[in-house]
C-alpha cells in the first residue's frame, strides 16, 4: 500500500495520476478537497450523514483510475433515457469521448466546455467552480475535488434558451476495476431555460465505483428541468453529489430516477437564497438483489417566501435497502416558506428494508411547513382481484407496483421527461416481480 | 358431466369450519340460485371457487369442465372462463379501468390461443359492451373503482363479466345496495349472459333479484350446509317466512 493512502482515507495514491499542470483555480480545489477527504476520510458508522450508506466495500475492489473501456462502445439506446432528439454528450469511464457525441451546438447565447484540460477553460468556470458545494461534511465530494479528471461546463447567458434537451451520458464498461470522478457546472444565467438529462449506465464487466458532483447555478427567472436516470451494474458504486443554487424567481425541476447498482447515492443539496425560488425534486427507485439505494436531500431555505417540494417513492425487493434522509432547513430570515417532503416505499419482500429519516429545521415562525415517510406492502385484494380476472400473478404486481409510483412522475413538468422516466421504469418492472410467475 | 360439480366440500378459516359438506352440480344453461342469512358461509364458497387463499379445503371436491378446480391457481381459473362478481369490489388507485380490463382480456385470449387485441380493437370490443348494457364508458378512463358509488362497482362487475364472457359467473350479491335502476342494468347484465354453454351460480340476500333473473334452482345455504333445494318457487316461500325455520335445522 502507498504511503499516503490510510485505511481511513484509501485511494489518495491515486492522485498521482492527477495532470499536476493546472490553473490555480483547479490546484485550489484539489487542495481543498485533499485537505477535506484527509480529515474526515471514508466515511465510517459513526458518521450521521452516512449511518445507513456503508461505503466498507469500496476498499474491497482495487478500484483504478484511468482504466479504458473495451474499444468499440457504443450507447446502448434502449437502456438510457428516450429523449430522442436531445443533444448529446458521451462520457465512457468518466471522460468524455468526443467521436460518440453529437458535435456543434450553436444556440445563441450557450456555451458548453469539456473539462479535461482545465488550462483551457474560460473565465467563469475558473469563478463559479467549487462555490455552490461546501465540502465540509462531504468527505465523498471532497474525494471528487481532488481527483476529478473530467466533465463538462455550461453557460446560458441571460435569457438563452437550450433548444433541444442536453443529454448527458455516461457510461462505465471496464474489465477491471474502474474508479472515476467526474465534475460538472451549469450556470443559467437570468431569465433563462434548460432541460439537462443525465444517463449512468453500467454495462457488464468488472466493479465500477463513480463518485460524481454537478454544481448549478440558476439566477433571477432561471428555470431548469432536470432529471437523472441510474441504471449501474449490480456491482457498481454510484455516489453523485448535486448542489444548487437559486436566486429570486428561478425554478428548479430535479427528478432522480434509480433502477440499478450495488450501492447508489444521490444526494441533491438545495440553496434557496431568495423570495419566490421554487425548487420541486422528485425521485423514484426500485431497488432488488442486494441493492442499496439512499437518496439524501437538503434543502436550505435561507431566504423568505421561497417554496420546496421533495417527494420520493422506492420499491425494494428481495434483500435490498432504501434509504431516504430528506432535511429541510429554514432559517429565521425564511419566512412565508413553503416546504414539504415525503417518502414512501412499497416492500416486495419480508428481507426488504427501507430506513427513511425525514427531517425539519425550522427557526422561521410563519412557514408551512410538513414531511412524512411511509412504508407497506402490495395491498393483496388489490393483487386477488386481478388474479380473479385472469391476469396472471407477476404481470398483477407489476401493474399495482407501476400504480405506487405512477403519481411520482406526475410530479415532472415536462411531458417529454415524464415519457422517458415512465417508459425507463416500465422496463424495469417488468422483472423485478417476474419471480411470482406460475 | 355437470359443468360445476362441488362434492361434499369442507372448507376452514382460520380453523373454524365454515363451510360443512357442500353438494351442488350447476349444469351449463342453467341458473343457480343460493340464498341464506349473513354469515352462512355464501361468500366463502364464492371465495374458494375463485381461489382466494386463507381457505382451507379440509374435505370434498370440485370439478369444473372435468377438471380439478381447486388445483388451479386463482389467474388460471380465471382465464379458464370462471367469473367472480365481488360482494365488495376493491378500488385500485393509478390504475385505469381501461388498462385492467385490456390485461384481463388479452390474459384470456392467450390462454385460448386468440391474438391479444391491440387498444383500438379493445376499445371497439368496450363501446359495444358498454352500449348492450346501457353502461356509460365515463368509467374506464378512472382507475378501476376509485371513487365509484356502491351502483357503479357493481356495474363495474357486470361490464368486466360481459367483456370477459366466462362459462361459469358466480355472483356474489351483486344485488345489495342497488336501487331498481341499478338492479334493471344488473339484471339485464346477467340475462344476457345466460346461454346453453355458460353456468350461472346466483348469491343473494333478497327474493328481489330472482323477480328479474329467473333461476332453474334455489338452494338455502345456512350455517355451512345446503338445508333445502327446489325451484324458483323456493325464493318466494323464502320471501314470505324467513330463514328462521332453515337456521333451526341447519343448528340441529
Ligand atoms: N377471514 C375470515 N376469518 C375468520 N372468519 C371468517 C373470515 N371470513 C369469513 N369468516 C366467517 O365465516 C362465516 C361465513 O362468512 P361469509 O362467507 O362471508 O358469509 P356470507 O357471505 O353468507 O354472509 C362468518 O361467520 C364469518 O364471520
Ligand atoms: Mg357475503
Amino acid at each position: 500500500m502507498d504511503a499516503k493512502t490510510t485505511d481511513s482515507a484509501p485511494f489518495l495514491d491515486r492522485l498521482e495520476a492527477v495532470d499536476t499542470d493546472q490553473p490555480d483555480w483547479a490546484a485550489a480545489l484539489r487542495r481543498a478537497g485533499l485537505a477535506v477527504y484527509r480529515e474526515e476520510g471514508l466515511p465510517h458508522a459513526k458518521v450521521e450523514a452516512w449511518k445507513y450508506t456503508r461505503l466498507d466495500g469500496l476498499t474491497r475492489s482495487a478500484f483504478e483510475p484511468g482504466i479504458s473501456a473495451p474499444d468499440g462502445i457504443t450507447v446502448p439506446d434502449g437502456r438510457i433515457a428516450d429523449m430522442a432528439g436531445a443533444h448529446r454528450l458521451v462520457f465512457v469511464n468518466g471522460c468524455y469521448r468526443a467521436e460518440l457525441s453529437d458535435d456543434g451546438l450553436a444556440d445563441e447565447g450557450i456555451e458548453i466546455v469539456n473539462l479535461g484540460k482545465p488550462g483551457a477553460a474560460p473565465g467563469w468556470v475558473a469563478e463559479h467552480m467549487g462555490r455552490v458545494l461546501d465540502l465540509d461534511g462531504m468527505p465523498l465530494a471532497a474525494l471528487n475535488a481532488a481527483l476529478w479528471g473530467d466533465g463538462v461546463a455550461i453557460k446560458l447567458a441571460d435569457g438563452a434558451q437550450l433548444q433541444k434537451p442536453l443529454h448527458l451520458i455516461f457510461l462505465a464498461a471496464a474489465s477491471t476495476p474502474a474508479m472515476f470522478q467526474s465534475r460538472h457546472l451549469l450556470i443559467a444565467g437570468r431569465d433563462s431555460r434548460a432541460a439537462v438529462i443525465e444517463s449512468h449506465l453500467g454495462l457488464e464487466g468488472a466493479p465500477t465505483f463513480s463518485n460524481s458532483v454537478v454544481e448549478m447555478i440558476l439566477e433571477e427567472d432561471a428555470v431548469l428541468d432536470h432529471a437523472k436516470l441510474v441504471d449501474e451494474t449490480e456491482h457498481a458504486y454510484h455516489i453523485a453529489a448535486t448542489a444548487l443554487s437559486l436566486a429570486g424567481q428561478a425554478r428548479y425541476n430535479g427528478f432522480v430516477l434509480t433502477l440499478g447498482g450495488r450501492v447508489v447515492r444521490n444526494e441533491t443539496r438545495v440553496r434557496l437564497a431568495a423570495a419566490g425560488a421554487e425548487c420541486c425534486l422528485a425521485g423514484a427507485y426500485v431497488a432488488d438483489g442486494e441493492a442499496h439505494v439512499d437518496n439524501t436531500v437538503f434543502i436550505d431555505h435561507a431566504g423568505p417566501g421561497a417554496a420546496s417540494r421533495v417527494v420520493f417513492k422506492g420499491v425494494i425487493g428481495d434483500t435490498a435497502r432504501g434509504v431516504f434522509q430528506g432535511k429541510t432547513l429554514v432559517r429565521q430570515y425564511a419566512q412565508k416558506t413553503d416546504g414539504h417532503q415525503l417518502h414512501k416505499a412499497l416492500l416486495l419482500s419480508s428481507g426488504a428494508e427501507v430506513n427513511a429519516k425525514p427531517e425539519l429545521e425550522i427557526y422561521a415562525d410563519d412557514v408551512k411547513c410538513g414531511h412524512g415517510a411511509t412504508a407497506a406492502q402490495l395491498d393483496e385484494d388489490m393483487v386477488f382481484y386481478l388474479l380473479a380476472r385472469g391476469i396472471p400473478e407477476a404481470q398483477a404486481r407489476q401493474l399495482l407496483t407501476e400504480a405506487f409510483l405512477g403519481d411520482v412522475v406526475d410530479e415532472i413538468a415536462s411531458p417529454e421527461i415524464a415519457a422517458a422516466m415512465s417508459a425507463a421504469l416500465t422496463r424495469r418492472l417488468a422483472g423485478i416481480n417476474a419471480d411470482h410467475g406460475a | 358431466m355437470a359443468l360445476l360439480e362441488i362434492q361434499d366440500l369442507h372448507v376452514e378459516v382460520a380453523g373454524k369450519e365454515i363451510l360443512r359438506g357442500i353438494s351442488l352440480d350447476v349444469e351449463a344453461g342453467k341458473v343457480h340460485a343460493i340464498m341464506g342469512p349473513n354469515g352462512s358461509g355464501k361468500s366463502t364458497l364464492s371465495h374458494v371457487l375463485a381461489g382466494r387463499s386463507g381457505y382451507d379445503v379440509t374435505g370434498g371436491s370440485v370439478r369444473y369442465d372435468g377438471s380439478d378446480l381447486l388445483q388451479m391457481n386463482a389467474d388460471e381459473r380465471a382465464r379458464k372462463g370462471v367469473f367472480l362478481a365481488f360482494q365488495y369490489p376493491v378500488e385500485i388507485p393509478g390504475v385505469t379501468t381501461t388498462t385492467f380490463l385490456r390485461q384481463a382480456l388479452n390474459a384470456g385470449r392467450r390462454e385460448r390461443g386468440e391474438p391479444e387485441l391491440d387498444a383500438m380493437e379493445f376499445v371497439k370490443v368496450i363501446r359495444r359492451k358498454t352500449k348492450e348494457l346501457g353502461i356509460t364508458d365515463d368509467l374506464l378512463k378512472r382507475p378501476v373503482n376509485v371513487g365509484f358509488s356502491g351502483g357503479e362497482k357493481k356495474r363495474n362487475e357486470i361490464l368486466q363479466m360481459a367483456i370477459l364472457e366466462p362459462r361459469l359467473a358466480v355472483l356474489d350479491e351483486t344485488d345489495s345496495g342497488l336501487d331498481i335502476d341499478a338492479l334493471k342494468v344488473v339484471s339485464d347484465g346477467i340475462n344476457a349472459q345466460r346461454s346453453d354453454d355458460r353456468g350461472v351460480l346466483l348469491i343473494t340476500h333478497y327474493q328481489r333479484l330472482l323477480d328479474y333473473v329467473v333461476p332453474d334452482r334455489v338452494h338455502v345455504l345456512a350455517q355451512g350446509c345446503i338445508v333445502k333445494s327446489g325451484g324458483k318457487e323456493l325464493a318466494l316461500e323464502l320471501e314470505k317466512s324467513g330463514y328462521a325455520e332453515f337456521l333451526d335445522a341447519a343448528a340441529a
